[in-house]
């Protein structure tokens, strides 16, 4: 069994949670201090790659970032470069099907958090770049790690546009999930096996892990009380 | 209250059981007498690398033979025999190399005597049309950023492309750049749109697009030949209508249309 596409997931679902934890928490943040016409069709078009199938979005970002596409284009003249076919569209597959669920688990870590108290900190003079930091991140922080938890499990597991953007190159963009599907197609099920184990297991712990710290956590806020 | 929702529910469901199994109990003896003129249907699992010229060999053939209906299903070869291995009902397998119908023939799972090969091919490399890069052979592959070839484990095209890299070289210098696509005609979309600078498919497949050009043809010593055996399985439900479709396909108006698609008509046991 090789190692490459085991690492080569991790790494790629990795890269991708930090632009989606930074986009995905900028946007529920954003989106719930700002009232504009359009909203709710932003919100919708930000859930779309959860209820879409894996195969449009793939398909989409093929025509976007594709040599012949808008975003490719503008890379080959302005920066001589493509990452069609390179692990960086793996990461960009990753991130844009994982996105609505940090956006998701954000937004509503951040209903739960009392306004009262963000209003409060906010009479104190507090800047709300500063309520931002000391009250409402820490007061919704379960919540953004269960989050994180979410999209990257999503990003490990991530298929059908990867396979589109990213390709199949054993040992350069081939994650767990390409080489499960190339190894079970050709009946290697011994390869596909040891495969589906082991994201299995990474997938499972994740989950697991989250559920012990959450209890753990529970009614435990004391951060955000010696700061009020 | 709430234990009356759920007997009315439970109700429902069971009602609705006993209307489908009856339903699908009567059905065959409404059919019976509709079967007697229902076509035989032929199940092939065919080489995708096919799929034009089968289709048009199946409008004629449905054409002078309306009590035979033929049903394709079109992969990649190695593909297909995994299927066929795992109990895929077919009567025929045409595969883009021997090496998968050998496999079959070890497990006894088709019969060796009606064995022909149809057809032979080229392997080539492709470009986009209106490619500037100066790519004029096979060795060119290591100045390219990117190429593309089947998945060599379940693709002939890609087997045949990693013998012929392997031949002349260069595999292991160009491996980290070769798409390893899920069929041959993936191989010819990528480079149709230009995501990579090359491809190696079948001279068939890539004549069918007037978005790429051909550039080189691999040796023939540098692969095992390019042949589209086709053979009769061991299962086959219709043995006798199975073998008059392969006598067809090994006919002189076959071979007129596998030449239209560019292919070397062989149909003989070789």
């Amino acid at each position: 069994m090789e190692w490459q596409p085991v690492l080569l997931s991790i790494k790629v679902a990795l890269s991708s949670l930090v632009f989606v934890f930074i986009l995905g928490v900028a946007a529920a943040y954003s989106m719930r201090s700002f009232e504009f016409p359009g909203k709710s069709a932003l919100e919708a078009l930000f859930a779309l790659p959860l209820v879409l199938p894996p195969v449009v979005t793939g398909f989409i970002l093929l025509v976007l970032v594709g040599k012949q596409g808008p975003i490719g284009q503008f890379l080959s003249e302005s920066f001589h470069t493509q990452i069609i076919f390179t692990p960086y569209a793996a990461i960009l597959a990753a991130a844009v099907v994982s996105f609505p669920l940090m956006y998701q688990s954000a937004k509503a870590a951040f209903q739960a958090v009392d306004c009262t108290i963000e209003d409060a900190a906010r009479t104190l003079g507090a800047s709300s770049w500063r309520v931002f930091w000391t009250i409402t991140i820490p007061l919704s922080w379960s919540g953004l790690v269960a989050g994180l938890v979410l999209s990257f499990a999503r990003a490990l597991g991530e298929f059908g546009a990867t396979i589109m953007i990213a390709g199949n190159i054993p040992g350069k963009t081939q994650t767990i999930p390409l080489a499960i599907y190339f190894a079970a197609e050709s009946n290697d099920l011994t390869l596909a096996g040891a495969y589906v184990l082991m994201i299995s297991g990474i997938t499972f712990f994740l989950i697991f892990g989250l559920n012990v710290w959450s209890k753990r956590s529970c009614g435990k806020s004391s951060s955000v009380k010696e700061v009020v | 209250m709430k234990g009356k929702v759920v007997v009315n529910w439970l109700f429902i469901v069971v009602a609705v059981i006993i209307v489908a199994g009856a339903i699908w109990a009567t059905k065959p003896v409404a059919q019976t007498p509709v079967k007697l003129t229902e076509p035989i249907e032929i199940n092939i699992s065919a080489a995708l690398g096919l799929k034009d010229a089968l289709q048009d060999i199946q409008k004629e053939y449905e054409a002078s033979n309306p009590n035979v209906k033929l049903v394709f299903n079109l992969g990649p070869a190695g593909v297909l025999q995994k299927q066929l291995e795992q109990g895929v009902p077919a009567d025929m397998f045409i595969s883009a190399s021997p090496k998968q119908l050998n496999e079959l023939q070890n497990k006894n799972l088709v019969v060796p005597t009606t064995r022909k090969v149809l057809v032979s091919d080229k392997l080539v490399l492709v470009v986009p049309k209106n490619s500037q890069l100066a790519i004029a052979s096979f060795q060119d592959l290591t100045k390219v950023a990117r190429f593309g070839m089947g998945e060599p484990g379940t693709v002939p095209a890609g087997q045949y492309a990693i013998e012929t890299l392997k031949s002349i070289g260069i595999w292991e210098a160009v491996k980290d750049k070769a798409v390893q696509a899920k069929d041959v005609r993936t191989v010819i979309a990528h480079v149709e749109t230009e995501n990579v600078d090359a491809g190696i498919a079948f001279s068939t497949v890539a004549t069918l697009s007037d978005k790429v050009k051909v550039v080189a043809v691999a040796s023939d010593e540098w692969h095992m030949p390019v042949m589209f055996p086709a053979v009769i399985m061991a299962n086959s439900k219709h043995p006798q209508e199975t073998g008059a479709f392969l006598t067809y396909l090994c006919s002189e108006q076959s071979a007129a249309v596998f030449k239209k698609y560019g292919f070397t008509f062989v149909g003989s046991s070789q």
